[in-house]
């Protein structure tokens, strides 16, 4: 289950979105997160699973490998779909057993609401997939550059967001590792019950946390050795620069949002 | 001057109970002098908790002596104003390659440490490819180094040094989570770097066989320094580095037991083409 978690990993490639500002990304990420929102008809959201096939076609990540982390957060979207199956009564009524009744408009509002997850989730991977934990550590610097002004350790956060995307993967890892030794000595992580099972995580995560702040002290000493006292006089090898391709972007991004709210005004019953 | 120097050097860790006052010491150096010069390929032996890592750290400045002085260049480490160039001038190698990455490419892993002592962007860029042919791994520039082997992990680690410009590189036991070939990978890049750039190396390990090409060894136990003299010395006192849990290289360890058993081999064989020449020597 954890090894699906593509979520934070970065997939190395040349493409024109790899090549993207990060900052263009980050506002891309959350223009689409918003437009996501914004969305109230099935030809919205058909929109943005337009744009969203667009722009991981260019990217050339290939689907597979972006939906096997979907598999992860599967059991969120199914109880989420179950609850709003029953939340709208609108249209006829389809399926009605003891006290839950299933109108035709429940099920649509399901689906929008599937869809939508979805495609939250595909559009934010998309982002840290596309995009190295360090650039994206320089992207929010930079951008939120002016929090600074309030005193905001803006350097700090980055950086502490870049090493947990860093880490992820390989405590990700080890936790398959951890797993693995226990069940070898006779765990049973398959256990019935949901109480039951998540008993039986607590001899996996004990280790792991340990094992993570070994890690953690390791990390800063090898750090510290290396000179880094935080944000300060640093200098960087790739610093960031706007390029034409991030105006052809932003120009994109800016139709696009143009497009979904247009179709939110629309009056139409689709 | 040297290019390290030691002077009655201290180390004590504390513990300390609930209510925050001190429940137990423990020495981990103990008294410890010694000059490092510069060009030089020193080895460090020693069982495990005999002192190595808090002895490199204090090379780095990442612990200050409890009593005694460290100076690199000397640059005194208690001498806070001077702790970037000392980092600067004797970088550092860790054990474990996973836990001493912060990038997720090979590149921006070596350019961590130029950026940090505001090396301008061109430079880097210059840096960055020079440190990369240095430990032969230009190959790799754009991977990530999770893919990496052991090996190369620890190659990468050593160019993010390297890239720092430094006089001294200290290497805390980097081949213990390595398999032969990748030991070998890294030795060899250490001498080149040794012999090439003469950087000076002080490589920590509990593997004899990375010691006998070493300019020094020096042997650690309980926190002091007990041998410190050219390999083929070292290793002639096999019976004391046996009681402080240390074995030899195997090719010494043949010829101390035949020398026990009457045959006239002479003192100082380090590796097998030694022996055999000095075997060969005995049949005629
Ligand atoms: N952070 C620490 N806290 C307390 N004791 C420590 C700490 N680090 C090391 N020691 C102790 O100091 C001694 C020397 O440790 P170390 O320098 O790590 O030895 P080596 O690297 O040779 O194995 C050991 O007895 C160890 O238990
Ligand atoms: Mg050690």
């Amino acid at each position: 289950m954890f090894k699906d978690i593509t979520l934070g990993q970065y997939y190395p490639g040349e493409s024109v979105i790899h090549k993207l500002d990060p900052r263009t990304k980050l506002s891309g990420t959350m223009l689409f997160l918003i437009s996501l929102f914004i969305n109230d008809k099935f030809i919205g959201l058909g929109l943005a699973f337009l744009f969203l096939m667009t722009m991981i076609k260019i990217s050339g990540v290939p689907l597979r490998f972006i939906t096997r982390g979907l598999k992860g957060i599967f059991l969120i979207v199914l109880i989420t779909v179950l609850f709003s199956v029953f939340y709208v009564d609108s249209g006829t009524l389809l399926v009605e057993f003891w006290v839950f009744k299933i109108y035709s408009g429940g099920l649509a509002n399901a689906a929008f609401i599937a869809l939508r997850i979805m495609l939250l989730v595909i559009g934010s991977s998309l982002m840290t997939l596309t995009t190295t934990p360090t650039r994206l550590t320089d992207g929010l610097e930079k951008g939120l550059r002016f929090l600074n002004v309030i005193h905001f350790p803006v350097h700090a956060l980055a950086m502490i967001m870049s090493i947990a995307l860093r880490f992820i993967p390989i405590l990700t890892q080890e936790m398959n590792k951890i797993m693995k030794a226990q069940m070898a000595r006779g765990a049973d992580f398959e256990k019935r019950g949901f109480l039951r099972r998540i008993r039986g995580y607590v001899p996996l995560l004990v280790p792991l946390i340990i094992s993570a702040f070994r890690r953690a002290a390791d990390l800063s000493q090898a750090m510290d050795a290396r000179c880094y006292h935080g944000g300060k006089g640093r200098t960087k090898m790739k610093p960031l620069r706007y390029a034409r391709r991030d105006f052809i972007g932003y120009l994109v991004l800016f139709s696009f949002l143009a497009a979904t709210i247009a179709i939110r005004i629309m009056p139409c019953g689709c | 001057m040297a290019l390290i120097d030691i002077l009655h050097l201290f180390h004590s860790f504390y513990r300390y109970d609930e209510s925050g006052s001190v429940s137990g010491t423990k020495a981990a150096l103990k008294d410890v002098t010694l000059s490092i010069e510069a060009g030089s390929f020193v080895a460090v032996l020693g069982h495990n908790g005999s002192g190595k890592s808090t002895l490199a750290k204090h090379i780095n400045a990442l612990f200050l002596p409890s009593k005694g002085d460290v100076k690199v260049n000397g640059r005194n480490t208690r001498d806070a104003g001077e702790v970037l160039l000392i980092r600067r001038d004797a970088g550092m190698v860790f054990q474990n390659p996973d836990n001493q990455m912060i990038a997720n490419v090979v590149e921006e892993e070596i350019a961590f440490g130029p950026e940090n002592i505001g090396v301008p962007t061109e430079e880097i860029w210059e840096r960055v490819g020079d440190a990369l042919e240095r430990v032969g791994m230009t190959a790799y520039r754009m991977h990530s180094p999770d893919r990496l082997s052991g090996g190369q992990k620890q190659r990468v680690a050593i160019a993010g040094v390297v890239a720092m410009k430094p006089q001294c590189i200290i290497l805390d036991e980097p081949t213990a989570m390595l398999d032969p070939m990748g030991r070998r990978e890294v030795l060899r890049t250490l001498h080149e770097l040794n012999e090439k750039e003469k950087i000076t190396i002080l490589l920590i390990t509990h593997h004899m066989d990375e010691t006998i090409d070493a300019d020094r060894v020096i042997v650690m136990d309980d926190g002091e320094v007990v041998l410190d003299d050219v390999p083929s010395v070292v290793f002639s006192h096999v019976e004391e580095l046996r009681s402080r849990g240390l074995d030899v290289p195997v090719a010494t360890q043949l010829a101390y037991e035949l020398r026990q058993k009457g045959l006239e081999l002479p003192d100082g064989i380090l590796s097998e083409e030694e022996f055999v020449e000095a075997y060969l020597k005995l049949c005629k």
